[in-house]
């Protein structure tokens, strides 16, 4: 790396001297020391900061976080430890034509998704001519029987969903995992938004960056959309999103989007069934409810039909779905297609329903109940990720490269006992993106999370969350497991194809400093 | 009165009431912190008068302000620092200030999204704060501007609902649990006070101390003085305090202002049930036509009582009629 004609203010110290490079794909740079054309103006902002600066942005960042309460509560901790959810100011840029496929190929599996929920839950075309396999579908934790011929509004049985996304060592995009339940996360990336756009107001503009901030109302929408069809006003159906209460880790997010939306929060307690009617308890008397965004789980959502130790559900909810006088969001039983062995099943999905190509392709997946696969896997546990099929959140996970002895015999016994519940990939090298840590920029494995809606039509905000995996070194982006996230931007498509932030008249002073690419500073 | 409505708009929103366990949350969420400042504001008042007394004298004083916040003592020794720590950081009591902030705010966590951001932002804001602070001996030394800083969350925690939430039926609430909390806490402590000296005797030098730190605690000096000028009068003051209606902490005005938010929720919420408005009604008709003489001459101490267990009423009412009605009678209507 040759070091001439730096800028005075940068010889004294770079932000960037600790940065690190290894067989992952780096977001910024092509080269070490070469940012790639999307990140020269970015990296020159940083370059010309000095760590104090950003040291400083970054606790008036973490700070505004915790006064706005943008907190998660910490599982097994007494008195329910509020945390901010790490937010780190560098953000990760997107470029149109890498979002055009994104937005398609996700398009492509919601779509793909919900008819083959459709079948299995009617007439099971594609179990009985054996594409995906019967017993993988009913031996699934989250196939619900009770779903059975029901008919959900527009045939639509995921409204929202959160599919992440990994970027492989060639740059591509590959699909990691579905979530199909109920996936959080959405608040974070409006959150991280609005501060960034306080960090570095100009930028947004000199970029081309698109806004997101209309997520909420793409949301309420959609949410309208499926409104029963009797309802006694189809214009204006009632609209609540039914959290778990306080204690839930995504609290914080299900107040803001009802906020957002100006649709009440309900908890439990607060609704009731009567004559296959849910009302809510208002101080004006009873109130009829007709779509609930429902962040409660399967299991919980009424104690008569599903758990029966549930006090966070409403007892006959099922029934008053079934009756088809509400409609829950996302619809009852999807986790099956999340499942991650049904996962490995999806490329098929998609074909057969579509008659496509995947546009977005699967990681690589060894099934545990297929004996080539097993002894395959059991081989070298220690290059696999094993993951449990019905978790999420990061639990349940072994991560063969950091772990020891000890916890791959353990897997090992499990797997062995419980095949289907198992199933591996080879140890992806997730792409890195430089992160601030303590006040300098270091490298950082990063996933994507874009949030999908579909209702009336398929809706994407260009984005999603960018998680970031913030120990060293550590391949875990969830918040749980001491993952944050950072701002994610997409890039609007400029005329000439031309990148606007490369040649943005805000950074021409930087660039213009007789400084050339290949010669500024790491 | 407020105007009447225009059904045309009315038509474009959402159908009338709000979530019932919202609705409770956020007259709690105001309760807590009207305690929380009330409870500021006297035992900084205390602690400032306690500088100018002998020991024994100080004693009384306490046991005086124990009784006034209906707080069981914590030990026979009553010592400022066992004091200060019940009544400012205790957990087990329910109505130390701590304890009042961090269940203001755990209700108003609870309905985050009907309140504004900008609401939530303080009252967190202050909490964040208060819960910074540690007892200690050094602690009391330098108490004044803990005191100062929850009577000044609190105010400022006012003016944001005030100017950011709409003026509708939640607001409505807030106001509710404010002042149903202020008229209970203001019968509480005149009360006491006049069980130990009665209004209608002559001020020795040693009450006349007693009778500035009752204005004090309730914020009332000042605008007693505008009022009466500084001698102080034990009749005026009780008067003041009892009967003013322009003066934000008198009893009077707080029954008069919870009287006018229940009417407008009885509008709002289209309910046709009474029962809330006309305890409220009785008890403002008492309040605005009584001369402060007859009341003591019926004594003021069983006349307070009769305060407290008629803002009790109101708040039993409040509960049957909106928070927590039986789901048979909506059903049968």
């Amino acid at each position: 790396m040759t070091t001439t004609a730096i800028p005075a203010r940068n010889l004294s110290y770079s932000s960037f001297v600790n940065y690190q490079f290894d067989k992952a794909y780096d977001e910024m740079f092509e080269a070490p020391g070469v940012p790639r054309p999307q990140y020269r103006a970015l990296h020159q902002t940083l370059v010309s900061l000095p760590p104090e600066e950003l040291r400083k942005s970054q606790q008036a960042a973490d700070l505004s976080f915790l006064h706005e309460g943008i907190t998660f509560t910490v599982y097994g901790n007494k008195e329910g430890t509020e945390r901010i959810f790490p937010n780190d100011l560098v953000p990760r840029i997107i470029l149109a034509r890498e979002w055009a496929q994104i937005e398609q190929g996700l398009t492509q599996r919601i779509t793909a998704l919900n008819l083959f929920l459709k079948d299995i839950y009617n007439e099971g075309k594609i179990l009985n001519d054996g594409t995906v396999p019967r017993e993988l579908i009913y031996s699934c934790r989250h196939f619900r029987r009770e779903m059975r011929g029901l008919i959900v509004p527009r045939d639509i049985y995921v409204n929202i969903c959160g599919t992440d996304l990994v970027r492989l060592p060639d740059g591509s995009f590959a699909v990691l995992e579905d979530n199909l339940r109920v996936p959080s996360g959405v608040s974070y990336m409006l959150a991280n938004r609005k501060v960034l756009k306080r960090v570095f107001p100009t930028m947004f503009q000199d970029y081309g960056v698109w806004p997101i901030d209309h997520y909420p109302q793409a949301l309420l929408a959609t949410l309208r959309s499926i409104a029963p069809a009797n309802c006694p006003l189809r214009s204006d159906p009632t609209v609540t999103l039914l959290t778990p209460g306080v204690g839930n880790s995504a609290y914080f997010e299900h107040t803001f989007l009802a906020q957002q939306m100006g649709i009440e929060l309900v908890e439990g307690r607060d609704l009731l069934v009567h004559n296959n009617v849910v009302y809510m308890r208002t101080t004006s008397g009873l109130r009829r409810v007709d779509v609930i965004y429902r962040r409660v789980d399967d299991d919980f959502v009424d104690p008569l039909c599903f758990r029966r130790d549930s006090i966070l559900g409403v007892p006959g909810l099922f029934n008053a779905y079934r009756a088809g006088n509400v409609t829950l969001a996302n619809a009852i039983g999807t986790g099956v297609a999340d499942d991650k062995a049904v996962y490995a099943y999806v490329p098929q999905i998609i074909r057969y329903y579509l008659d496509q190509d995947p546009i977005l392709p699967n990681v690589q997946t060894f099934l545990m109940t297929n004996e080539k696969h097993r002894k395959h896997v059991l081989d070298r546990l220690e290059t696999m990720v094993v993951k449990a099929v019905g978790e999420s959140g990061g639990y349940g996970m072994l991560i063969g490269p950091h772990s020891s002895a000890l916890q791959r015999e353990a897997f090992r016994a499990r797997i062995q006992a419980d095949p289907r519940n198992y199933i591996a990939q080879p140890t992806l090298a997730l792409s890195c993106a430089p992160c601030l840590i303590d006040g300098e920029v270091e490298s950082r494995h990063i996933d994507l999370r874009p949030y999908i809606l579909f209702g009336e039509k398929v809706t994407l905000v260009p984005g999603g969350l960018t998680r970031v995996a913030l120990p060293k070194g550590s391949l875990v982006v969830n918040s749980s497991q001491g993952g944050g996230s950072k701002d994610t931007w997409v890039l609007r498509e400029t005329g000439n194809g031309e990148l606007r932030g490369a040649k943005g008249a805000a950074f021409e002073t930087f660039v213009s400093s007789k400084v050339s690419p290949a010669e500024t500073p790491v | 009165m407020r105007p009447p409505r225009n059904l045309f708009v009315r038509s474009f929103q959402r159908g009338a009431g709000m979530l019932s366990r919202v609705a409770d949350n956020l007259y709690w969420m105001s309760r807590y912190l009207e305690r929380a400042e009330h409870t500021a504001r006297l035992v900084d008042v205390e602690l400032q008068l306690w500088l100018d007394q002998t020991p024994e004298a100080g004693a009384g004083r306490w046991r005086f302000l124990l009784e006034a916040l209906r707080t069981p003592a914590p030990s026979d020794t009553v010592n400022p620092a066992s004091l200060v720590n019940t009544l400012v950081f205790s957990r087990a009591n329910h109505s130390s200030i701590v304890s009042c902030i961090s269940i203001a705010r755990e209700n108003l966590r609870h309905v985050r999204e009907q309140c504004s951001s900008e609401m939530w932002e303080q009252l967190n804001r202050l909490y964040l704060e208060v819960i910074d602070n540690q007892p200690g001996e050094s602690w009391i030394l330098k108490s004044h501007g803990f005191f100062r800083a929850v009577q000044e969350g609190a105010f400022l925690f006012q003016g944001i609902t005030d100017s950011t939430m709409s003026h509708g039926e939640g607001w409505q609430y807030i106001q509710i649990g404010r002042y149903v909390e202020r008229a209970e806490s203001m019968a509480s402590l005149t009360g006491t006070h006049f069980k130990q000296m009665a209004p209608d005797q002559t001020v020795t030098s040693s009450e006349y101390l007693a009778w500035v730190g009752l204005l004090r605690g309730c914020g009332a000096f000042e605008a007693y003085c505008k009022a009466y000028t500084a001698e102080i009068v034990p009749l005026r003051a009780a008067e003041f305090l009892l009967l003013n209606s322009d003066f934000p902490h008198s009893i009077r005005f707080s029954v008069d202002r919870v009287n006018a938010a229940l009417h407008l929720l009885g509008d709002l919420t289209e309910r046709q049930a009474k029962l809330p408005v006309r305890i409220a009604g009785r008890l403002r008709a008492q309040l605005s036509f009584s001369q402060i003489e007859e009341i003591l001459a019926g004594g003021a101490y069983a006349y307070l009582e009769n305060v407290r267990a008629e803002c009790s009423a109101i708040h039993s009412a409040l509960h049957q009629i909106y928070f927590d009605y039986p789901v048979e009678s909506e059903m049968a209507s």
